[in-house]
């Protein structure tokens, strides 16, 4: 298990890096943590001929405030969302989602921005996004621009970037006062992608729920909005028949592949339950 | 393929050497550097048998390139004794509670151990196993190495340790 | 005498002799990086190999092409079937006597088959061409299913056997069929169950999985050719064995073959076979006459070499209404894959199978065994047991369970009603061995009252009814294990591999000063002889273990042995190592009766040496003899100090043990929770505890894993969708369950110190407690059987068959 043969390049600044790849055109993978191209190379099913190693580029680092939002660094690893006050603070969800990726060796090298422009239906953070409203900041040779997560997956492995852009931070509205949240994660051992996982923010009024958002990981070959079944779960408290009738919306638009997880309908029957325990944690998280 | 040159710092001393860009982290310690306690075990970013420490971060040594490593501070099991050569805590520790049989896992799971124990010195049982949970043991059923790093986190924070009662 | 003369407990103390918790001595380099692994040597000039192998399951071969691998830079060679044909060498004999194809002979058997080897100067360069070898293949219908594969018109797998209505075993049935092994009275067995109150059958299947050491196969080869002699470095758990097998194949004399098993990364069974990246590495040698390196990666290891299990054993048990067994009858279905490379003694084709009477006292017993080929991968290894026990303890354990739902009885009451008891002992089963000793009933009591079994038992029955009141959706299991392992393989009566008999040996010579080495046919793997070799012959002849060096697997240096699997190291090589210190204490007893000026019968041992009897203060020290054996032996006495012990054990060992497992199913999602397991085993006389505690922790973490989803599956087909350490299940310290041990000790009565081996128990024992836990914890909702593994997404479908989600 030995990658290609390759070119590397270590690019200081991201019109550097931007310039690189589209004059390299096809050929040319930015590379991140690598945690997820590494081993695709090494068993040769990804053979690029140029790799643009984003980690000498500073200003893709860091999380900061910026107004009502958290603008976070394509390159800013798991491990560094974990560490952060802010992210704790303000946006919690990303914080018990990170602690649920892979490993602790993969959190310390693995970034949030490989994570979510990577579009591997199996990572955990593009769900999260979609249900935070996240927009992805893109940088291309015709100059930058700003897109929301929501409008990014198109397919799997298969993204809104055009050649030659690299996502180069996440924007994120702080979650709000005393919101509930959940991400809940069904897998087989630590280091594997989620049979199904659902992410959840919500906020209540008066023991009812004010408003709502669900999204759902390695359920279909795009993470998903679960519109429907959010919209069920508005304005009642949560009772066993919504709770089942939001399951049953979020199952209706899940199509996840058979594979050593389980068949579809197992994961699809468990996808559901997964929104129903989410809702359930995040609700009694609310204030 | 031409070849670049690299520079980095191991276990304290300033090393140096020729790779190609793919060639892996793993492969420069233990086939340049000789450095041959780093262990390759799935080659898949699953196992850890190759985690080194790379400026404070536990790494998968197989799943970064030499080249990316260039001034970069780096610990291998080698690095770990004590200056005057005798077992530093956590060595000790993996001896004394049988953390080891086949000895394989063995220096990837130390060199984690030991970070976390950098970042939690006091760590619970939970969050050593979540510690080390991208490290795999075939041998040990993980309750020595549990306690092993229980051990050497008592020596460090010169407490006594106790065994917990089974 | 003085205060500092030290007391009897600090002369015992001070030998860290056998029964005490010695820290191992390997962890010194261990710890430190600097074991010596296969893949960290580096020889001058040395080369690396790797393979191509088949994308198919199933395809003829047309051609191989490896014009543009030989362009590659530091590619210099590659070698396929017809290279290898030159040197007769393109087939090789499988430990269980079939032979196999080193490289892809016109055809591919099993994904992942080794179809040509590439030899450059590293890794990289070889990676580089065999990504330039093209290989055309014609593809052919695949048989996965060992159900189908003896169907009449099911496709001809192997076609080198064709018209060979005979095996190595005896006839074949069929031209997918291996063989049929079958033991036992025929006639009784039938005749018991037509007269039974009581009879259960079911079909129970023991997936394909893998021992999956951390450290993968791999050798480095080198010929030299002045000399004319080839030395291997290699993952070997019989290097011996290995030597004899090379010359035996490649026509080399065998004392010009050198075979060094250096630390090894863990074994598992894995690592007893032969397997073709020896053989090319081996001829790449020879045909560049430099040093050759051959490193499998895990992929590889995964879909390539040996597999374990894969029986489908079809299993049914007679008995009286009252609960009392009377005849056993067993059928499998043994899936061999495309070569039968079992690594079982050679006249074992379905290995020890046959102690599948397990613990229980079975009037008569019958059992079947069906070879059969398959498009899998070649092997069958006794994955941290001995051969076949797992696969016949889960078997009975299972059998038994089942049995005592049928008849509504307590699994561990029914246990207690069957065992054999310690009368009976050296008791003779329905299927031909010879139970050397056990107490089984003092050990299952021992378990249920540490469990407080009665009380676990009401707790279920408590959430049963919650359960069925809708107040959880929790099922909670009781998984019960009572497992009699039979190691120590064995006796020359019946255990030979390719004619040689299953002896092991030591050879032990001490030095003027005290000091001494011993050298072991055995091989440890993680197993900790260094440490634990030392305690026997400390307690043995007196001397401290940290003065004994144990050395292990260069087969220049070591005595003959057939190496370390089937927990046959403690048995066997344990007891050569008592017998040869014994004769270093019968040499040294002599001499110290010749310088204290007495008769030998005057003297008496004591803890470190010899006094004279009646006289305590007449003393020699083990050290002071051995400083005489080299100045002042007595007359007509060669000097020195050095033994050899070959030991032909006259019976195996029976290891036993009884297990607990207590789980909850969570039934809408199938996860589940492992709350307690308790294992209580007798390995009768206990060497060193700590090691003994960690091998069962390691045993049941293997059986954990297998037990609860580690397999090896294929699709239709034929490619492997376990193949990588992603979807095969290795559980970490998260996932793995906290675990209680404790003991008995029934010492074996023909061993030399009474030990019986434990190293495998753990995995025995284990696989039939979670399995048995699963099929409890189902069983109030009408279920009889549930298949391993029992991952989450099968025990939701288990709970949804049994209609736990109808509205």
């Amino acid at each position: 298990m030995i990658p290609g043969p390759f070119s590397y390049h270590r690019p200081a600044s991201v019109a550097d890096a931007v310039k690189l790849l589209s004059t390299l055109g096809d050929e040319a993978r930015p590379l991140a943590g690598g945690h997820s191209l590494v081993p695709m190379m090494k068993l040769r099913l990804a053979t690029p001929e140029h790799l643009v190693d984003l980690h000498g580029i500073a200003g893709l680092k860091g999380i900061r405030r910026d107004g009502h939002k958290i603008v976070i660094g394509a390159m800013t690893t798991q491990h560094e969302l974990l560490a952060s006050d802010e992210i704790r603070q303000s946006l919690p969800i990303l914080h018990e989602t990170a602690l649920l990726i892979a490993d602790p060796q993969v959190r310390y090298r693995g970034t949030i921005g490989g994570n979510v422009a990577n579009g591997d239906p199996g990572n955990d953070m593009p769900a999260l996004m979609l249900v935070l409203g996240a927009f992805y900041r893109l940088e291309g040779p015709g100059g930058g621009r700003d897109i929301a997560a929501s409008d990014f997956y198109q397919g799997a492995y298969f993204t809104a970037l055009e050649p030659g852009e690299i996502l180069t931070s996440i924007s994120i509205p702080a979650g709000a006062a005393g919101h509930g949240y959940a991400y809940e994660k069904l897998k087989r051992k630590v280091g594997d992608y989620a049979t199904a996982a659902a992410a959840v923010v919500l906020t209540m009024a008066g023991g009812k729920v004010a408003t709502c958002a669900i999204g759902l990981t390695n359920l279909h070959e795009t993470p998903l909005l679960a519109t429907d079944a959010a919209k069920a779960v508005i304005g009642t408290s949560l009772d066993d028949a919504t709770l089942g009738k939001a399951a049953a919306a979020a199952v209706a638009i899940m199509a996840p592949a058979a594979d050593a997880r389980g068949p579809v309908e197992y994961r699809k029957h468990v996808g559901g339950i997964m929104v129903t325990r989410a809702l359930t944690r995040a609700a009694a998280r609310a204030s | 393929m031409a070849k670049t040159h690299v520079t980095m710092k191991v276990n304290g001393a300033e090393v140096e050497g020729l790779v190609e860009p793919r060639t892996l982290l793993v492969h420069f310690i233990r086939e340049n550097l000789l450095l041959t306690g780093t262990h390759i075990g799935c080659e898949t970013t699953h196992c850890g048998a190759c985690t080194v420490d790379i400026d404070g971060m536990s790494v998968k040594s197989c799943t970064m390139f030499a080249v990316q490593a260039q001034g970069s501070d780096i610990t291998t099991i080698e690095g770990i004794a004590n200056a005057d050569g005798s077992l530093s805590a956590l060595q000790e520790g993996f001896r004394m509670m049988h953390g080891l049989q086949c000895g394989f896992c063995t220096p990837g799971m130390i060199l984690r151990a030991q970070r976390l124990l950098q970042e939690n010195p006091s760590p619970t049982e939970a969050e050593i196993r979540m510690g080390i949970s991208g490290n795999f043991c075939r041998c040990t059923g993980y309750q020595n190495i549990v306690k092993a790093i229980q051990y050497a986190a008592a020596k460090i924070n010169g407490v006594q340790f106790q065994e917990a009662a089974e | 005498m003085n205060d500092m003369t030290p007391t009897r407990e600090q002369r015992e103390a001070k030998l860290e002799g056998m029964g005490c918790k010695r820290k191992r001595v390997e962890d010194i380099r261990f710890t430190q990086g600097k074991g010596n692994y296969v893949d960290d040597l580096k020889l001058p000039g040395m080369l690396h190999g790797d393979f191509v192998r088949s994308p198919h399951a199933h395809a003829r071969v047309k051609s191989i092409n490896s014009e543009e691998a030989l362009k590659v830079p530091g590619v210099l060679a590659v070698i396929t079937a017809e290279t290898l044909k030159t040197v007769n060498l393109a087939w090789m004999p499988t430990l269980a006597g079939d032979v196999q194809m080193v490289l892809a002979d016109g055809k591919v058997l099993f994904q992942n088959q080794e179809v040509a080897f590439v030899v450059a100067t590293d890794r990289y360069a070889a990676d580089d061409g065999i990504n330039k070898v093209v290989v055309e293949y014609e593809p052919l219908p695949v048989v996965i299913d060992p159900f189908k594969a003896m169907d009449p018109d099911a496709p001809v797998l192997r076609e080198d056997p064709a018209g060979k209505t005979s095996g190595a075993h005896g006839p074949r049935k069929h031209h997918n069929h291996v063989f049929e092994w079958t033991i036992g009275d025929k006639d009784l067995t039938d005749a018991a169950f037509k007269k039974a109150d009581v009879t259960i059958k079911e079909m129970l299947s023991y997936h394909r999985t893998h021992p999956s050491p951390l450290e993968t196969c791999q050798c480095v080869c080198s010929f030299d050719k002045i000399r004319g002699e080839l030395s291997i470095w290699g993952t070997f758990q019989a290097p011996h064995v290995i030597r004899t097998v090379v010359a035996l194949i490649a026509k080399i004399p065998e004392h010009k073959i050198h075979v060094i098993s250096p630390d090894i990364g863990g074994g598992f069974g894995n690592k007893v076979g032969a397997y073709p990246g020896y053989i090319c590495a081996a001829v790449a040698s020879i045909v560049t006459g430099k040093p050759v390196k051959w490193v499998e990666d895990r992929i590889e290891n995964l879909t390539a070499t040996s597999f374990a299990r894969d029986y489908h054993m079809t299993t049914e048990i007679a008995a009286t209404k009252e609960g009392k067994v009377t005849g056993l009858r067993v059928h499998v279905l043994a899936d061999h894959g495309a070569f039968d490379a079992c690594a079982d003694p050679s006249k074992w084709p379905a290995g020890f199978f046959n102690i599948v009477t397990g613990s229980y006292d079975f009037p008569t017993a019958h059992v079947a065994v069906d070879g059969i080929y398959t498009n899998k991968a070649p092997g069958g290894v006794a994955y941290r047991c001995s051969f076949r026990v797992t696969e016949a303890a889960y078997c009975i354990e299972r059998g038994m369970d089942i049995l005592a739902q049928k008849l509504g009885m307590d699994p561990a009451e029914l246990r207690l009603k069957n065992f054999i008891k310690p009368e009976q002992f050296p008791y003779h089963s329905a299927l031909g061995w010879e139970y050397d000793s056990g107490d089984y009933h003092t050990a299952m009591k021992k378990m249920m009252e540490s469990v407080d079994y009665a009380g676990l038992r009401k707790e279920q029955a408590a959430q049963r009814e919650a359960f069925k009141r809708g107040e959880t959706r929790e099922i909670m299991g009781l998984g019960v294990s009572f497992f009699t392992e039979i190691v120590g393989a064995g006796p020359s009566k019946n255990c030979d591999i390719l004619g040689i008999a299953m002896f092991d040996s030591c050879e032990i010579r001490m030095h003027p000063t005290g000091a001494g080495i011993a050298r072991v046919g055995s091989k440890s793997q993680g197993q900790g002889h260094e440490t634990t070799w030392a305690q026997i012959i400390a307690t043995e002849i007196g001397i401290p273990a940290d003065d004994i060096m144990v050395e292990e697997g260069n087969t220049d240096t070591a005595p003959y042995g057939l190496g370390t699997y089937g927990s046959r190291s403690t048995p066997v090589a344990g007891a050569a190592i008592a017998m040869a210190a014994r004769k270093i204490k019968a040499k040294a007893q002599m001499i110290a009766a010749y310088k204290l000026e007495v008769h030998e019968g005057d003297l008496e041992w004591d803890i470190d040496g010899f006094r004279v009897k009646g006289l305590p203060e007449k003393t020699m020290s083990m050290k002071d003899i051995c400083w005489a054996a080299y100045n002042s032996v007595p007359p007509g006495m060669e000097p020195g100090l050095e033994a050899v012990s070959y030991y032909d054990p006259p019976n195996m060992t029976y290891p036993f043990g009884a297990y607990i497992c207590v789980m909850n199913i969570d039934v809408d999602t199938g996860v589940y929770r492992i709350r307690r397991f308790y294992a209580l085993d007798d390995c009768g006389t206990r060497i060193n505890p700590m090691i003994i505690e960690g091998q069962v922790h390691g045993g049941l973490t293997e059986a954990f894993a297998i037990a609860m989803g580690q397999e090896i599956r294929y699709d239709d087909e034929g490619n492997v969708v376990t193949g990588s350490f992603m979807d095969f299940f290795m559980p970490t310290a998260v996932e793995t369950p906290h675990w209680e041990t404790d003991f008995t000790v029934t010492p074996s009565p023909h061993h030399p110190i009474g030990a019986k081996g434990v190293g495998e128990s753990p995995n025995v024992g284990g696989v039939p407690a979670f399995s048995n836990a699963v099929n409890d914890a189902f069983s109030f909702l009408g279920s009889t059987h549930i298949q391993m593994p029992h991952d989450y997404w099968r025990n939701w479908r288990a709970a949804k068959e049994l209609g736990v989600f109808a509205a």
